[in-house]
């Protein structure tokens, strides 16, 4: 049996990779692709922790609550980005800034 | 017993070698369909993980909701938004280039932390129940049923938002019957109003 640190050593180093993605890459569609990835690291450390102890379910269910959030997400957080795309002719973050002045 | 234990650490060797390469090349790849791409292999490798650590009904409903609605939402978007997905210029601001760096650094003090140990605690074999579909779907609808619920109510508030933000306001027909204005899509009058200020 693989060690359960494996896993969440696996999984730090996804959601470090997904937050180093958001914070570095300019590109709107890939800051939402690397929350998904972060969000799949999180889902991955609560189900290898409920592999040690799996007297009870906690950390799937809450695994498949994420999983259901996150879609909801995508969904919303595509649709600004295509309303975005049509305001500004461009995908950078950058140039989100129609509050300014 | 030990071949077992030999095959069991080549296969999560190579879903966390995929996982972990698709995750860079999701964040590395220019092109947002080459990234997307990379995601989904990232993700089929994580489902891999989770069939190891006991928990197929969560693999399957990896694959069904990220592979096949989360990655083909991201891939239509990208081509409905077509060459303009890749934006010229990928300048990069100094505040998020610290913290992207401070971010790594945090991470990987922290994986050489939990590597620094020498030993890690041998935990028991699970029972054949433990994450099948039937003890999931138990507990879905008795202990979570309002959890679920919800769930499922946000879901449809976050189809019925995606709907209402990506098609942008049309031309108010009663408007449009007073005074014959040229069809000007609603964000493009927008921005018009807003440079006139």
């Amino acid at each position: 049996m693989i060690p359960i640190p494996a896993f969440l050593v696996l999984a730090a180093v996804l959601f470090g990779i997904g937050a180093v993605g958001f914070l570095v890459r300019r590109n709107v569609l890939v800051a939402l692709m690397s929350i998904e990835l972060m969000l799949n690291a999180i889902n991955l450390t609560f189900v290898a922790f409920n592999r040690a102890y799996p007297h009870q379910h906690t950390g799937q269910i809450t695994s498949f609550f994420v999983i259901a959030i996150a879609a909801a997400e995508a969904a919303v957080g595509l649709a600004i980005v295509l309303s975005f795309f049509r305001l500004r002719k461009t995908v950078r973050s950058d140039s989100a800034d129609l509050l300014k002045n | 017993m030990a071949q077992a234990n030999l095959l069991e650490q080549i296969y999560f060797a190579l879903c966390a070698l995929l996982a972990v390469a698709g995750a860079i090349g999701t964040v590395a790849f220019p092109n947002p369909i080459r990234g997307a791409l990379s995601l989904l292999f990232s993700i089929v490798a994580i489902a891999g993980l989770y069939l190891q650590l006991h928990a197929p009904f969560l693999a399957a409903i990896q694959l069904i909701v990220y592979a096949g609605a989360v990655v083909v939402l991201f891939l239509f978007v990208i081509m409905l938004i077509g060459p303009d997905a890749v934006p010229p210029k990928d300048s990069r601001a100094l505040v998020a280039r610290v913290g992207g760096g401070v971010a790594a650094t945090a991470i990987s003090l922290l994986v050489l932390m939990v590597l620094a140990r020498k030993t890690f605690p041998r935990i028991a074999p699970a029972q054949a129940e433990f994450g099948s579909v039937e003890s999931i779907g138990a507990l879905l609808f008795t202990d979570y049923l309002v959890p679920f619920e919800v769930a499922s109510f946000l879901l449809m508030v976050a189809i019925v938002g995606a709907v209402a933000v990506a098609r942008g306001k049309q031309p108010d027909p009663q408007l449009a019957k007073g005074k014959t204005q040229e069809l000007v899509p609603a964000d493009e009058a927008g921005l018009k109003d807003r440079g006139e200020r």
